[in-house]
């Protein structure tokens, strides 16, 4: 400990640029190995890859009207990364956003074709916070009453969600449409009604719902309360170390529980704000969470927990599912996209525990003799 | 209420005089074996290891593929058992020599595993027919369960010795001592001289081995009829993992959790069979909500690995 706090005072300056410049070097060239090996599979099983690429880039920026689409697409990411990183910080690890996302979106339309009136739209929204909180409610109740491990419990309960709303959608009275004239006969719930809907904001051509600000508002409200307030610091050292978090005096099943929840209200809430920025044309359908969960999810272990880097990681893979929609014309299955997102994560994750193994090689330990760094300072 | 237990007897009686679910249950529950062993051996040198999931999955798209090019059972088992041991490689070096977070890297690589598997089935397309079932003569006429247990397809027979096999690694072996105490005090083991992230990393390989079989078995033992599908593996590794729990990280129990969890997807395929009307997303999710209800019951009363999901980094840091 003595050692650590000791020996910065003569390395920073310079080492902590030259890693810095490392770390930075490495990410390009980890980024640069995973798009180079999504290629090589491209190019192996047949497919175009630089059509594939450029289709990536039209249909995610370059078209008209298309960035709208990303941030659009970007916005619930965002949401879901945000209630992960709360989570992660109280050190607990929620991987079934996927199903609480499904459960949220399903309440929020619940509510949403039940009710009328001008704060349906609100109502809905809340009860999508409050179905999400429910569903990791239960997570959380395992973990803390019957020490279930909320990595397990999470990742069933995205199943029973889907397969829940799923039977959700088979009654009537339930969530399935009443209306004898519906579209299709895909079973689906009612529609949200026009007046309701969350607005647009038109810019040069392209168009995406408020959810879009609310989100990136979200973010820093996150930032701010995880990083600023007593509530943060506490989750902080709730993650870091239960014992001494239990030592100050931080109620460690309340907090954890909380944040559990919250994480699961934050999903369920992404949820009810596709379901009503219409990303699935208003409607709550069978496979209503369309992977959002998980890749919300994968935003904020790429953003490594920081709820400001998670607005450009969000950006990115809201651009690769925008960009999915244009792949059809190279030929190439759209699912390569997940093979992509999946190898940038990996690729991501590399650089930081490479250089935190290098450095905990390079700490010198308590003997003085055994490195050559403080021999130099000696020298001089 | 009367109606009600005459009714639900009623059903009981019929679901333990098919022999349809005797079949269908014991398929399950070897599938899931292959993996919940694996993943036992895991456990017991401390790493909850959620990426059984996509060792599964890798290793039943590999299986299929092969099959479909090559058409021949081992080869099939092989390829299958090889994917595993590539993905157990990822999740090794990345958890165990890198320290990444474990479930990070877990979660990364089942999402991974299952693209992959989807976009590489899109161009390869695995068409798998039925390894035909062997039926092992006068003891698999014995009624009811006779063919459950003596009238399987030949892969899955191999479960039979690699339960042992795999207690014999972990009880009699010096490698399984140093797996168990690398599980269950890991700086106590690195004073001992023991590598203790080199143990999990084997260990991670003999889970990937194991449920890469699963996967393979999964797709040539016909556990449905329409042969390879890209959703096939559905989570039945995190329910391995629920099996494990379920046993108390013993093997025994870790067996009979795969036989209770076989039952309840059993129940899923069979009921239908039976001519009940069941809704159809409800029976699906029955294996995973009994899942949860029995960690629930289970993971508190039992003695876990007590280094389990705790990354080992030497020294004090």
């Amino acid at each position: 400990m003595t050692a650590t706090i000791s020996s910065p005072g003569s390395s920073t300056g310079p080492s902590t640029a030259a890693s810095t410049a490392k770390l930075v070097g490495l990410y390009v060239l980890a980024v640069a190995i995973a798009l180079a090996l999504s290629a090589a599979l491209i190019a192996v099983t047949g497919g175009p890859w630089r059509k594939v690429f450029t289709a990536l880039i039209d249909g995610s920026v370059r078209n008209p009207g298309r960035w709208g689409d990303t941030l659009t697409e970007a916005a619930p990411l965002l949401i879901v990364a945000l209630g992960a990183i709360i989570t992660a910080r109280a050190g607990l690890v929620n991987i079934g956003q996927e199903g609480q996302l499904a459960v949220g979106a399903a309440t929020a339309a619940y509510v949403a074709t039940n009710g009328s009136g001008p704060l349906v739209l609100i109502g809905a929204l809340v009860a999508g916070f409050v179905g999400g909180a429910l569903w990791a409610g239960i997570a959380a109740l395992l973990r803390y009453w019957r020490k279930v491990p909320e990595v397990i419990s999470t990742l069933l309960l995205v199943f029973v969600a889907s397969q829940g709303t799923g039977y959700l959608l088979t009654r009537t009275f339930l969530l399935l449409d009443d209306d004898p004239n519906k579209p299709n006969r895909v079973q689906t719930s009612g529609q949200l009604d026009p007046d309701t809907r969350i607005g647009f904001i038109r810019i040069f051509g392209n168009e995406f719902p408020w959810s879009v600000v609310l989100a990136v508002v979200l973010t820093v409200a996150v930032a701010l309360l995880m990083n600023r307030s007593i509530w943060g610091f506490r989750l902080t050292v709730l993650g870091r170390n239960a014992r001494t978090a239990q030592r100050i005096g931080v109620p460690v099943v309340i907090a954890g529980a909380s944040a559990l929840a919250l994480s699961g209200a934050f999903a369920g809430f992404a949820g009810a704000v596709m379901f009503a920025a219409g990303s699935a044309n208003y409607r709550y359908t069978p496979g209503f969470a369309n992977n959002i969960g998980w890749e919300g999810l994968l935003v904020a272990l790429v953003a490594r927990n920081r709820p400001l880097a998670c607005i450009p990681v969000a950006l990115v893979f809201g651009a690769l599912r925008t960009g999915s929609g244009f792949l059809a014309a190279t030929g190439v299955e759209r699912s390569i996209v997940d093979v992509v997102r999946s190898l940038l994560v990996l690729a991501l994750l590399v650089p930081p525990a490479v250089i935190a193994i290098q450095r905990r090689r390079v700490t010198p330990p308590p003997a003085p003799v055994s490195t050559d760094e403080p021999v130099v300072a000696v020298a001089r | 209420m009367i109606a009600v237990v005459a009714a639900a007897t009623d059903v009981f009686r019929d679901v333990l005089s098919a022999e349809a679910m005797y079949e269908s249950a014991m398929r399950f529950a070897i599938v899931l074996a292959f993996a919940a062993v694996g993943e036992w051996v895991a456990e017991k040198a401390g790493t909850l290891n959620i990426s059984i999931e996509a060792m599964m999955i890798g290793g039943a798209y590999t299986a299929a593929v092969t099959w479909g090019a090559f058409d021949m059972v081992p080869v099939a088992l092989v390829a299958g058992v090889t994917a595993g041991i590539v993905v157990a490689l990822a999740q090794a070096h990345l958890s165990h020599q890198l320290t990444i977070d474990q479930f990070v890297v877990g979660l990364t690589l089942n999402l991974f595993v299952l693209g992959l598997a989807l976009f590489l089935d899109s161009r390869w397309k695995a068409v798998t027919s039925v390894v035909k079932p062997t039926r092992i003569p006068l003891l698999a006429d014995i009624p009811l369960v006779g063919n459950a247990l003596f009238g399987q397809p030949w892969p899955m027979y191999l479960i039979v010795p690699l339960v042992p096999a795999a207690w014999w690694l972990v009880f009699r072996t010096r490698w399984g001592l140093e797996v168990r105490s690398v599980g269950d005090n890991p700086q106590s083991a690195d004073v001992s001289g023991i590598h203790v992230n080199r143990r999990r990393r084997e260990a991670i390989m003999v889970a990937g081995a194991c449920s890469g079989l699963g996967g393979g078995v999964l797709v040539l033992g016909q556990i449905s009829i329409s042969g390879y599908e890209p959703g096939h593996v559905g989570l039945k590794g995190i329910i391995a993992i629920a099996a494990v729990i379920f046993g108390g990280w013993t093997l025994r129990g870790t067996v009979v959790g795969c036989i209770v969890f076989g039952y309840f997807f059993a129940l899923q395929q069979t009921l239908p069979v039976l001519g009940y009307r069941i809704n159809a997303q409800l029976a699906a999710s029955l294996p995973y909500v009994v899942a949860l209800l029995v960690t629930a019951v289970f993971a508190t009363r039992t003695r876990q690995p007590r280094a389990l999901a705790q990354p080992f980094v030497r020294g004090l840091a």
